[in-house]
């Protein structure tokens, strides 16, 4: 039998399907030559017109809608990397089967082959197939098109069909940074942004862990009752509580300043007065950090309870024998084995609060008062950005150039923490 | 002498068990009281007269059902209940179907692009998707999708899909290959090792996911309240936020009758499958 040249066929198949019919692939060859003319008719007849549309974003207002061009661009973009990674793949089918020819391997030749392989072969591909669909139409798209939309002056001047939206390129982040008023609402939203994360993700995880070190003691009677209850925040939808303690804390009707505060004062050799939850912006802090305390501990409860029972008695009787101190066993028998385990649900812990909106907005709206730019004083990031896209003057491009930011970060330290989760593995 | 200091010392050991255990009691009461009393504070206002405006814990009656009675007579709350009960089944069944195949496809098969794209999942997973929000809304509007229940499911599934099949993958990850190789030398195919022989070993995971995917809707306030405009097309999460968004006029024993029927159900879903979760939350956050 002749040898096939594989760099040949690599050649042959920059025209897609060329290299399958020189290896004798008919049916192969005929199913790529297909997607590539499929691909260049889509091109000529949508696919130019959708990329040329991205960058002019329309040139008649009232006709062109530009966001609509955005996205049927950004489509054609997304659809392109896909046809050039089934070029790539194509040539080097074109070259690998050649060499498997070389080597006298069988290849499927004909449909009713080339559809067994398929069968066997693509399975893979088949059955993660629906969730590539849903996440580039959920996900890849919307971000994508949140990415471009931060370098343009998409604004409530602008709202298309009546009016075109243009690019601007960094202007965007320009007035973020450089333009006082907005540098300085930024400047405070982030400022806060990191406080409340921190102090509010340690709080739960420090609540979690003590408590269940606290709950898991051997003498304690009635465990399974305290363990039911304490789940309870955890089971009761995150909305409904938030609703309810916004309730709560009500200035002049709720149970806090109208019932706790009074009851802690028949017991307390000081008067603790009123306090402002609501309408202070300090009280409003604090209690949204005692509220996520209280909302988030019992998920790092149920994950540190889990490990302290498979952690082996027989280390804490060792411990003991050597005359160790219960505060020796926690630091070095009880934290370690944690740590090992939960450090990564820790950290997602700080990157859930980041970006925790629903607690900020509806315990007080983000609110009270104003630090300019629209956000409240108890406003994070992300419910900044909510409060830049809604209302009566939207400034879109301004709230996905604050959520380039947002991703940025958040994508950092999860890389950061995996990077470190794959050192855990490999100990 | 030497038997004083001993019976001095056992008292000590004995006064400093004793202060242990108070102290261990007493932070558990503590912190059973601050979990429970805001809860029942909601619980029994469901019960108390419309017109009450204190939101406190007050057993004084009198009591009465009827906030439950103008819930579904005088508001949209079944509409709204409806709504999204038909959202959180819709996602759950489709994100728990599509999240396991993928994870079973990256736990048992290799394939051409297999760590690639596992990467890749990593990385959309760490994307705050909901920031995206106006992208959403531009989409929904190309797609004629504003306002209406499908699309909103599409964007619950969608957003859940990199995270959950990287949690699938591990936990499939944990049902050891032998079992389906000796299947395989029994001539079971594909399917029926996917299906008799694995997907039995997983039921907690996909248990813990389906009730997971079925909370995400219910939980949303963000995307449901940006992509939702008509009154009759709410989810229950944005319209309950309606009876106390107005200052001046809170109905809080309407709204606690309602949030009352969201917790329950919810409440009870979440203990009856309470008993996967540790072996589930510890295989996953081993796993990151």
């Amino acid at each position: 039998m002749e040898k096939l040249d594989p760099k040949k066929n690599m050649w042959l198949s920059l025209l897609p399907g060329l290299g399958q019919f020189k290896n004798g692939q008919k049916a192969k060859g005929c199913i790529f030559l297909g997607i590539f003319l499929l691909f260049v008719i889509e091109m000529i007849v949508f696919g130019a017109g959708a990329l040329k549309g991205l960058v002019t974003l329309g040139t008649v207002a009232g006709r062109d809608h530009s966001m609509f061009l955005m996205v049927r661009g950004t489509l054609q973009v997304l659809l392109t990397v896909i046809f050039v990674i089934f070029y790539g793949a194509n040539l080097l089918d074109a070259k690998h089967t050649a060499e498997k020819i070389n080597q006298g391997k069988d290849i499927p030749k004909t449909f009713k082959e080339l559809g067994q392989s398929i069968v066997e072969g693509g399975f893979p591909y088949l059955l993660t197939f629906p969730a590539y669909i849903l996440m580039i139409f959920t996900i890849i798209l919307p971000v994508f098109v949140t990415l471009l939309m931060a370098f343009t002056n998409y604004d409530f001047n602008h709202i298309p069909p009546a009016s075109l939206i243009s690019w601007i390129g960094l202007q965007n982040f320009h007035d973020m940074f450089m333009l006082s008023s907005y540098r300085a609402t930024f400047n405070a939203v982030f400022g806060w942004t990191v406080i409340w994360t921190l102090c509010a993700s340690t709080l739960q995880i420090v609540l979690g862990v003590f408590t269940a070190v606290v709950a898991n003691q051997d003498f304690i009677k009635g465990k399974k009752i305290f363990g039911i209850i304490f789940l309870l925040p955890w089971a009761v939808p995150a909305f409904v509580t938030i609703m309810s303690f916004s309730n709560i804390f009500n200035d002049s009707a709720g149970a806090i300043n109208v019932q706790v505060i009074p009851f802690l004062n028949h017991f307390l050799p000081v008067n603790i007065p009123q306090i402002s939850w609501m309408t202070d912006p300090f009280w409003t802090k604090v209690a949204l950090i005692m509220i996520q305390g209280w909302l988030g501990f019992p998920y790092i409860y149920v994950l540190v309870t889990g490990i302290l029972q498979s952690i082996s008695q027989d280390l804490y009787e060792a411990a003991t024998i050597d005359g160790a101190t219960s505060l020796q066993k926690f630091n070095h028998i009880t934290l370690p084995a944690i740590l090992g385990v939960a450090a990564p649900t820790f950290v997602t812990q700080y990157t859930f609060n980041f970006n925790n909106f629903s607690i900020i907005y509806l315990f007080n709206n983000g609110g009270p008062g104003d630090v300019g730019g629209g956000a409240g004083n108890s406003d994070i990031l992300i419910s900044w950005i909510y409060k830049l896209t809604t209302g009566t003057t939207p400034q879109y491009g301004l709230a996905s150039a604050v959520t380039l930011i947002i991703s940025a970060i958040v994508i950092c330290v999860s890389l950061a923490v995996f990077k470190k989760t794959r050192a855990f593995e490999m100990d | 002498m030497a038997e004083q200091i001993k019976i001095k010392k056992a008292g000590s050991i004995k006064r400093s068990r004793f202060l242990k255990h108070f102290l261990t009691y007493l932070y558990l009461v503590i912190l059973a009281v601050i979990i429970i009393y805001p809860l029942l504070i909601t619980t029994m206002t469901a019960f108390k007269r419309s017109d009450v405006v204190a939101f406190t814990l007050d057993f004084s009656g009198p009591w009465t059902l009827n906030n439950f009675k103008e819930l579904f007579t005088n508001t949209l709350y079944g509409t709204w209940y409806g709504n999204t009960l038909v959202i959180s089944i819709f996602t759950m069944i489709i994100q728990v179907a599509v999240i396991t195949l993928a994870g079973y496809t990256y736990s048992r098969y290799n394939f051409v692009g297999k760590k690639w794209s596992l990467t890749f999942f990593l990385v959309v997973q760490m994307v705050p998707t909901m920031a995206a929000l106006t992208a959403y809304y531009v989409l929904g509007m190309l797609l004629g999708g504003l306002d209406h229940d499908w699309f909103l499911t599409l964007i619950y599934i969608g957003g859940g899909i990199p995270m959950n099949t990287w949690l699938m993958k591990g936990y499939f990850d944990t049902v050891p290959y032998d079992f389906d190789e000796s299947a395989k030398l029994d001539g079971a195919g594909n399917f029926t090792i996917f299906w008799k022989i694995v997907m039995p070993l997983v039921k907690p995971m996909i248990a813990v996911q389906a009730l997971w995917a079925f909370m995400g809707p219910f939980g949303d306030y963000m995307t449901a309240r940006y992509l939702l405009r008509e009154e009759s097309n709410l989810t229950v999460a944005v319209g309950l936020q309606e009876f106390i968004s107005d200052p001046k006029d809170q109905q809080v024993a309407l709204f606690a009758a309602g949030a009352i029927l969201i917790a329950l159900p919810i409440c009870a879903l979440f203990f009856f499958l309470q008993r996967y979760f540790v072996t589930g939350l510890t295989a996953g956050g081993a796993k990151g």
